[in-house]
């Protein structure tokens, strides 16, 4: 999650990567009312875009189309103007692997202006050194030689492709990353990316015949809190969980929420200042999976101490036949005091909070289907 | 030769729907178009030398599947963007 500098007082700013291009809602100094600018890339299926708080004028989309292959695209003005990357992230020649989009970008450790990371589908793992303008593949995640067995194959995992995703820098050291991936699980590097162990202990992998393994798992979204870096929370398709470093064994958060709602969602969202805070949205999981809103009601469900109990959000957000759906990428937080709280649908709603997810207000509707919201 | 090109494809050649490049094969007349319009090949044929999943090559009207496909100077390519997206 970038974080953003949105104090009270200050303007915000959405970034919006959906399937037909990438929107911007920008707010005004209370973060009452709100401008839709856009489309740019109109057409183009926009994955995600992530602006880098280091230099707060870099911004990064990763896009494709119906028929082109994958590509990056650069901003250095704050997304004024874009230019393709030189050398988009690509497996290596003769891999046999390819990239059928970039999923995931994030900036790199602030000691390290212009390194950013992607994560792509099939799963791998690509570094910039230069903001984006050419990319290399990690080669100590994706010439693994565990990494079929963790992963699998590239035909396998869901029908629109596994992905590699939260990509997590330790703000302490460069060197100490986390990634996720929905086909695989959580993983640690100590060494830059050189060599990668499972962390997936205490985290359940229900549809698998071993309900504890080491590896195989699906993280939907993994946070890592910058204030606190030992601190990591998880929203998996098997629940909700913290893990407190140096621990290795995932602590189930998700079983105190209500049984009717259940803990299975795709986003997760953390306070950019207090790490006891966090927000989810829960999705119904159950029989065929139809990933909506639980009983048609949506609500976001917050705890404010760490996992051990939630509360229920949903004042202003539709109260009846509300099939929402929101993705992993697609809820973020800004910077503010109080802190703002926002989610974007795959049905083209944008859905905002001013006061940490108490009341919630549309802010945006009629847009295609919302992949990623990042706060700048 | 000429090479027809698609309307997804156009950003690469300041909206010309046609342009001149060279190449023996289909693979080096893809190379000549990604020296004349860089990023132009990495769109159409993946890092594993494949022609991508949604595109065609046509020689002269006949639909060709190997970028080792010889090429004669007069020869006219289409490259199309065959049906996808929604």
């Amino acid at each position: 999650m970038a974080q953003t500098n949105s104090p009270r007082g200050r303007a915000a700013t959405l970034l919006i990567a959906t399937r037909k291009g990438l929107w911007q809602l920008q707010s005004d100094a209370s973060r009452r009312r709100w401008r839709l600018v856009g489309p740019q890339f109109l057409g183009h299926i926009v994955h995600h875009a992530v602006a880098d708080p280091r230099d707060r004028k870099t911004m990064l989309a990763a896009a494709r189309t119906g028929h082109l292959g994958p590509t990056v695209f650069r901003s250095t003005d704050r997304g004024r103007t874009w230019h393709e990357a030189k050398q988009p992230p690509a497996f290596r020649e003769g891999s046999g692997r390819v990239v059928d989009h970039t999923f995931w970008l994030t900036p790199g450790h602030a000691a390290m202006p212009g390194v950013w990371y992607a994560g792509t589908s099939p799963q791998g793992l690509f570094r910039s050194e230069d903001s984006g303008a050419t990319w290399r593949g990690v080669d100590g995640f994706n010439d693994h030689a565990r990494r079929k067995a963790w992963c699998g194959g590239d035909q396998d995992g869901t029908p629109d492709g596994a992905k590699l995703h939260s990509v997590l820098i330790d703000p302490r050291d460069p060197h100490h990353m986390y990634i996720g991936m929905s086909g695989g699980g959580v993983f640690e590097s100590s060494d830059g990316g050189a060599d990668w162990r499972p962390l997936n202990r205490g985290v359940r992998a229900d549809f698998l015949p071993d309900p504890d393994p080491e590896y195989g798992h699906d993280p939907h979204c993994v946070r890592l809190h910058p204030a606190l870096p030992d601190r990591l929370y998880q929203q998996n398709h098997c629940g909700i969980y913290r893990l407190d470093r140096p621990a290795e064994r995932w602590q189930d958060i998700g079983a105190t929420m209500p049984k009717s709602v259940g803990d299975i969602g795709f986003p997760m969202v953390l306070h950019p200042r207090d790490p006891e805070t966090l927000w989810v949205f829960p999705m119904d999981g159950s029989k065929v999976w139809p990933r909506v809103s639980p009983g048609g009601k949506p609500a976001v469900y917050r705890s404010v101490n760490g996992g051990k109990t939630w509360q229920r959000h949903a004042t202003g957000l539709p109260s009846t036949q509300a099939w929402l759906t929101v993705k992993r990428q697609a809820m973020t937080a800004d910077s503010g005091e109080p802190v703002g709280v926002f989610f974007g649908t795959t049905s083209g709603e944008v859905w905002g909070s001013r006061d940490e997810g108490r009341t919630w207000k549309c802010l945006a509707a009629h847009l295609p289907h919302i992949y990623a919201v990042e706060a700048v | 030769m000429r090479v027809l090109i698609p309307a997804p494809l156009r950003s690469y050649t300041a909206d010309a729907t046609s342009v001149s490049a060279e190449g023996r094969t289909l693979d080096e007349l893809a190379t000549d178009l990604d020296h004349r319009y860089p990023g132009l090949r990495f769109r159409i044929i993946d890092e594993q030398g494949q022609i991508r999943p949604h595109i065609r090559f046509f020689v002269n009207g006949a639909q060709k599947r190997d970028l080792a496909e010889p090429l004669a100077a007069a020869d006219e390519v289409l490259i199309v963007c065959a049906l996808s997206g929604g």
